[in-house]
């Protein structure tokens, strides 16, 4: 016979990491949670209103297009910056001073803080005094950010390249890293082409930091706020407004709360089942291998 | 198809790894590297296998000069301490990686991935991922890839090493039993002289870059050319006393005297350093001439079912290499029995003077 002996006191051991939990999301949360099922005048007036504030930005079309916008960014970003980086990753020295050299240069666009890198290129991009502005100008292209749509995409998207291609290269750069060389010498003997080495030794091994490094680059650029703001202000028109902007306008600019908060549950759960989703895909398919 | 190295030097950064080796691989050999960790192992079977070039000397394959052949074009293959398979291929893709490379019909690629994954028996397991697989197995896949491929070489860089006990014994055995059917060139590198008693063929023993000795293995081990070689040539090594040779006797450390017998008669008089196997020494006598010797205990190391014995006394320390598990406390006084007819002696130098007749015999 077995006998169980009860004892409550556990509970007090787990209790700070509630209390922790609670305070740092579990709050939070609920308030906005609050603001999205009411209508709230002022403290003491206050109407239920049920779904309505969700249904009301579910056909709000300024909010389709900007979450288009921003899946197409997400996307471009991504797939630029995983190829380049683990490109980069590969050409950096792993030996000497020059190993040390290049890390630093790499890791320098990282260290920069979002809204000094949207001031660099939006001095940078102007066509008037900007290095890159006044070079596309100078070889006769008519590049404006400020007011040509594509520009200020293709402004943006490099933007971001350049801020944070470095964060992929870091990862497979220490993923490279951790493959002793006597892979390399074995696939020498085989007679492995460099492509078979990459195919075979090098992704294989790479394949872990890239899922972490294209879960965070999909998270963080779906979230995107400051460099566009400071670069392009979401124009030309509502070109680069992405979710985060017109969030903010909605809050902040137009003081509707009850449906910015509807709408920052709809992105939070955006965000929540497109992470899921990729990395349950991606944990497949390494298993099915 | 024969691998010659001629006055091979590797200098890296003013150090010299491999100091002025010759020597000479037979085809359908099977060549043991006995020697120390960094004693050169490793980068003699570097450049055996091309991946880098000698300093100075020819490296000669077949009386051809291959001295600055990359490995790509040489037809080598290699296995290593760590079990290093492409890690997202299956077994078979593993296997069957060389030959894919190297172009060969699908048909004939299938029939000889099979063949041998079935002589290093992992024929079950062709589906599986190698990290699938045990430490043994991972290790055979290993081999197999370097086997299927009809290598002139293949280089086993201390393969066994992350392997318990009881697999290493037996692969060990296979291995012998594979390479007695074909006509390469194997060389095996390793740290053990146990090893390389058990494997066989031809041993050549490295100390400092510097090859000391190559022969059929039984023979370096009975009749080593000088004391370091002996001493890398058994474990526990090989135990080392000065002694004195006269008209009429021997003198060990002045201390220890006993009758110059028949097998020491040819010794001139003079300075050496004698040497006797730690197995040979006993608890009990084995033969009249047998010297007695007091000693004390300082340590029983038990090792499996053997005891390797460390005494002292007042002049010399010695172990004792004894089968069964014996118990003993420090300190402890017994009498040890020396054999006066198994003993080896090197001159000042170290160089070998003089191996037991029943050694010479061998």
């Amino acid at each position: 016979m077995q006998i169980k002996v009860e004892n409550n006191k556990a509970w007090f051991l787990v209790l700070p990491v509630f209390i922790i939990v609670a305070f740092s999301a579990i709050i939070p949360l609920m308030t906005v949670v609050n603001y999205s099922v009411q209508d709230i005048f002022d403290p003491y007036t206050r109407y239920f209103v049920g779904t309505e504030w969700f249904e009301q930005v579910m056909q709000d079309s300024r909010l389709h297009e900007a979450l288009i916008r921003q899946f197409i960014f997400s996307f471009t970003i991504l797939i630029i910056e995983v190829p380049l980086g683990i490109c980069v990753a590969l050409m950096m020295p792993t030996k000497g001073r020059g190993a040390s050299l290049a890390l630093i240069l790499v890791a320098i666009p990282l260290l920069i803080p979002w809204n000094v890198v949207g001031t660099i290129w939006q001095i940078f991009g102007r066509a008037d005094i900007g290095l890159f502005g006044a070079f596309m100008t100078n070889i006769g292209i008519d590049y404006n950010y400020s007011s040509n749509p594509i520009d200020a995409w293709l402004t943006v998207v490099l933007m971001d390249v350049w801020h944070w291609t470095p964060l992929i290269a870091l990862l497979c750069y220490s993923g490279l890293r951790s493959i002793p060389e006597v892979y390399y010498q074995a696939a020498r003997i085989d007679q492995a082409s460099r492509w078979a080495v990459f195919r075979y030794i090098q992704l294989p091994k790479l394949a872990n930091v890239l899922v972490i490094g294209m879960l965070l680059r999909f998270m963080d650029s779906f979230m995107i706020y400051t460099e566009p703001f400071v670069l392009t202000g979401g124009g030309p028109g509502t070109a680069t407004t992405f979710l985060s902007q017109s969030l903010v306008q909605q809050a902040i600019g137009q003081f509707d709360i009850g449906p910015a908060a509807a709408f920052s549950l709809v992105y939070f759960l955006i965000i929540l089942l497109v992470c899921w989703v990729f990395y349950t895909t991606i944990m497949n398919m390494q298993k099915d291998k | 198809m024969s691998l010659t190295l001629q006055n091979v030097s590797r200098v890296v950064e003013g150090e010299t790894w491999i100091d002025d080796v010759n020597l000479t691989l037979e085809p359908g050999s099977f060549n043991v590297l006995l020697g120390r960790t960094l004693s050169g192992k490793t980068t003699l079977m570097r450049l055996m296998a091309g991946l880098d070039k000698p300093t100075k000397g020819k490296i000669i394959m077949n009386g051809v000069d291959v001295t600055g052949v990359p490995v790509r074009e040489r037809n080598i293959s290699m296995v290593y301490q760590q079990f290093i398979n492409y890690p997202n291929l299956s077994v078979y893709e593993n296997i069957a990686s060389p030959l894919r490379l190297a172009a060969m019909d699908e048909k004939e690629i299938d029939r000889r991935v099979r063949e041998t994954a079935t002589m290093l028996r992992i024929d079950p397991f062709l589906d599986r991922l190698p990290l699938q697989l045990s430490g043994g197995q991972q290790q055979r896949t290993a081999m197999a890839r370097a086997l299927v491929k009809d290598s002139q070489i293949v280089l086993f860089d201390e393969p066994l090493v992350n392997l318990d006990y009881k697999l290493r014994e037996e692969l060990r055995q296979e291995l012998r039993a594979l390479f007695k059917i074909r006509n390469c060139i194997a060389v095996y590198a390793t740290t053990e002289p146990n090893e390389a008693l058990a494997l066989g063929g031809n041993t050549a023993v490295l100390n400092e870059g510097r090859l000391l000795q190559m022969g059929p293995t039984a023979l370096v081990y009975h009749q080593p050319k000088n004391i370091v070689t002996a001493e890398m040539f058994s474990e526990p090594p090989i135990n080392i006393v000065k002694g004195r040779v006269s008209e009429e006797e021997v003198t060990f450390d002045e201390t220890v005297h006993f009758r110059l017998n028949s097998d020491l008669r040819g010794l001139s008089p003079g300075e050496y350093q004698f040497g006797v196997r730690a197995s040979h020494i006993g608890l009990v006598p084995h033969a009249d001439d047998d010297l007695e010797l007091p000693v004390r205990v300082d340590l029983a190391e038990i090792s499996g079912s053997e005891t390797f014995l460390h005494v002292h006394n007042p002049h010399f320390d010695l172990v004792l290499h004894l089968s069964g598990v014996h118990a003993y406390h420090v300190d402890q006084e017994i009498k040890v029995y020396f054999p006066t007819h198994k003993l080896y002696a090197f001159d000042a130098q170290g160089k070998m003077v003089h191996s037991p007749a029943r050694m010479r015999d061998q």
